[in-house]
C-alpha cells in the first residue's frame, strides 16, 4: 500500500530542513571565513596575487554550481581521504562561497573612500589596524545587503546536494514524493519551506539595502 | 590502490560533449527568450491599475527568487503533464528556465523603464520628434542601455543554472557528461573537463556581450 502524505512524511522532510539549515551554516561560516582571505588578497596592492585571486573568483563565476560540486565531491574521493557526504558537500559549498563573498567583500573594501586609507596611514597606522579598525567595519556595513543576498542564494544553492546523494530537504521531498506519488503537495511543502526560510532574508537584506541607498542620498 | 587521471576518455567523448554545448546554449537562448516575454508581459501586469494583477505578480517574482531552481523544475516537472501539457524533458527544462530568469525579468525591466526620466520623452516632444522616434530614440535605446548589463549577466546565470537541468535529463552539457560518466566511471576528469567548457562558453559569451555594448552602447551619457 502506498503511504499517503501525513505526519511522518512531514516529519520527514523536517529533518531534511534541519541539514540544509546546518549546511548552509557550515558553508557559510567557511566561506566568511576564506572569503575574507580572498577579498583581503584581492585587494593587497600586489599584481601578481591580485591576478591570481581574480582569475579564481572568475572560475567559480563562470561555471555551473552543480559542477563545482561534481569536481569537489569526486576529487576529494581521488584523494584517498575518507569522507562522508556532509564533509564533502560542505567543502564544496565552502569553496564557492569563499569565491563569492570574497568578490562581494573586494567590491567593498574598494567602495570605502580612499581618504579613510590615506588617513590612516598619516596617522601611523600599520596594515593589520588599518584594516581592522577603519576600513573592514565600514566594507561591512556597505557589504551587508549583498553578503544576505549571497546567504539567500547559498540556502537554495544547497539543493543540489541533492542531486550528489545527501538527504537535505531537496533529496528528502525527492524521496517521499516516489513513496506517496504526491509530487505536487511534497514539492509544494518543499518549496514553501525554503520560502519561509529564505523570504525573510531576501526582505531583510533589501530594506537594508534601501536604507544604505537613501543613506548615500544625503 | 593508486588512480592515475586518464583524460583520453574525454577526448573519445569530444563531439558527443560539443553537442552538449550547443543543447546547452540553445536550452539558454529559449529559456531567455521565454524570460524576456514573461519579464515584459510581467513589468506590465506590474504597473497595471487593477490591485489583484499587481499582487500576483509580486507573489510571482517572491516565489520563484525564494525558492531552488531544482524544486522549481520538479514541481513543473509533475504539475505540466496535469494542465494538459505533456512535454518531453528538455521543452519542460526550457519552461522552467524561462519561469526563474522571468521573474528576475521582471525586475531587470522595470528598472530600465523606471530610469527613464519623464522630462526626457516630454523633451523629444518639444524638439518635434514624433511618437515612433521618442520610443526608438528616447525610450527604448537608454533603457536597453541601462539594463545591458544586467540583462547579460543573468543570460550568463540562466546558462549556468541550465546544467540543474540534467536532473530531469533535458538535453544539455551536463547530462551528456552525466552518460559518459556511468559509461566510462572517470566521474573527475568528465566533470572536472565539463567544468572547463562551462567556463569557456561563459567567457566567450561576455565577451560577445562586451563586443555588442562597445558597438552600440558606447556614447556619452552626459
Amino acid at each position: 500500500m502506498t503511504p499517503h502524505f501525513g505526519l511522518p512524511e512531514f516529519g520527514f522532510l523536517l529533518r531534511g530542513l534541519q541539514w540544509t539549515v546546518l549546511l548552509t551554516l557550515v558553508a557559510f561560516a567557511g566561506g566568511c571565513t576564506a572569503g575574507l582571505a580572498v577579498a583581503l588578497l584581492r585587494t593587497c596592492g600586489h599584481r601578481s596575487v591580485e591576478w591570481i585571486t581574480r582569475i579564481y573568483i572568475g572560475i567559480f563565476q563562470g561555471t555551473p554550481l552543480l559542477l563545482q560540486l561534481f569536481v569537489v565531491y569526486y576529487g576529494l574521493a581521488l584523494t584517498g581521504l575518507k569522507l562522508d557526504a556532509f564533509a564533502a558537500v560542505a567543502i564544496g559549498f565552502t569553496v564557492n562561497a569563499s569565491a563569492f563573498l570574497g568578490e562581494i567583500w573586494r567590491g567593498a573594501i574598494q567602495a570605502v573612500p580612499r581618504g579613510q586609507t590615506e588617513a590612516a596611514m598619516a596617522l601611523g597606522l600599520h596594515y593589520s589596524s588599518r584594516m581592522r579598525d577603519i576600513v573592514l567595519p565600514q566594507a561591512i556595513r556597505i557589504s551587508l545587503p549583498a553578503t544576505i543576498g549571497y546567504l539567500v542564494q547559498l540556502i537554495k544553492g544547497t539543493s543540489l546536494a541533492a542531486i550528489v546523494g545527501f538527504i537535505e530537504l531537496a533529496r528528502a521531498g525527492q524521496i517521499v514524493s516516489n513513496q506517496t506519488f504526491q509530487p505536487l503537495l511534497v514539492f509544494g511543502v518543499v518549496g514553501a519551506m525554503y520560502f519561509i526560510l529564505c523570504w525573510p532574508l531576501s526582505w531583510w537584506g533589501s530594506r537594508m539595502e534601501a536604507r544604505l541607498a537613501l543613506a548615500n542620498q544625503r | 590502490m593508486g588512480y592515475t587521471l586518464d583524460f583520453s576518455v574525454v577526448w573519445h567523448a569530444m563531439p558527443a560533449l560539443l553537442w552538449g554545448c550547443v543543447g546547452t546554449l540553445g536550452l539558454a537562448l529559449a529559456g531567455m527568450t521565454l524570460a524576456m516575454m514573461i519579464g515584459v508581459a510581467g513589468v506590465a501586469a506590474r504597473d497595471s491599475k487593477a490591485a489583484w494583477l499587481r499582487a500576483l505578480v509580486i507573489g510571482f517574482v517572491e516565489t520563484v527568487r525564494n525558492t531552488p531552481f531544482l524544486v522549481q523544475i520538479f514541481f513543473l516537472f509533475f504539475a505540466l503533464p496535469l494542465i494538459g501539457l505533456k512535454l518531453n524533458p528538455t521543452a519542460t527544462a526550457i519552461i522552467a528556465l524561462g519561469v526563474n530568469g522571468g521573474a528576475y525579468a521582471i525586475e531587470i525591466i522595470r528598472g530600465g523603464v523606471q530610469s527613464i526620466h519623464k522630462g526626457q520623452v516630454e523633451a523629444g516632444y518639444a524638439l518635434g520628434l514624433h511618437k515612433g522616434q521618442v520610443f526608438r530614440f528616447i525610450v527604448l535605446k537608454p533603457a536597453l542601455r541601462a539594463i545591458y548589463p544586467s540583462l547579460t549577466g543573468q543570460f550568463i546565470m540562466l546558462t549556468l543554472t541550465s546544467s540543474i537541468c540534467s536532473a530531469v535529463s533535458a538535453y544539455e552539457l551536463t547530462s551528456v557528461a552525466q552518460r559518459i560518466e556511468s559509461d566510462t566511471f572517470r566521474s573527475f576528469e568528465v566533470y572536472f573537463f565539463v567544468t572547463f567548457l562551462y567556463l569557456a562558453i561563459s567567457w566567450l559569451l561576455m565577451l560577445g556581450f562586451a563586443v555588442v555594448s562597445h558597438r552600440f552602447f558606447s556614447y556619452p551619457t552626459r
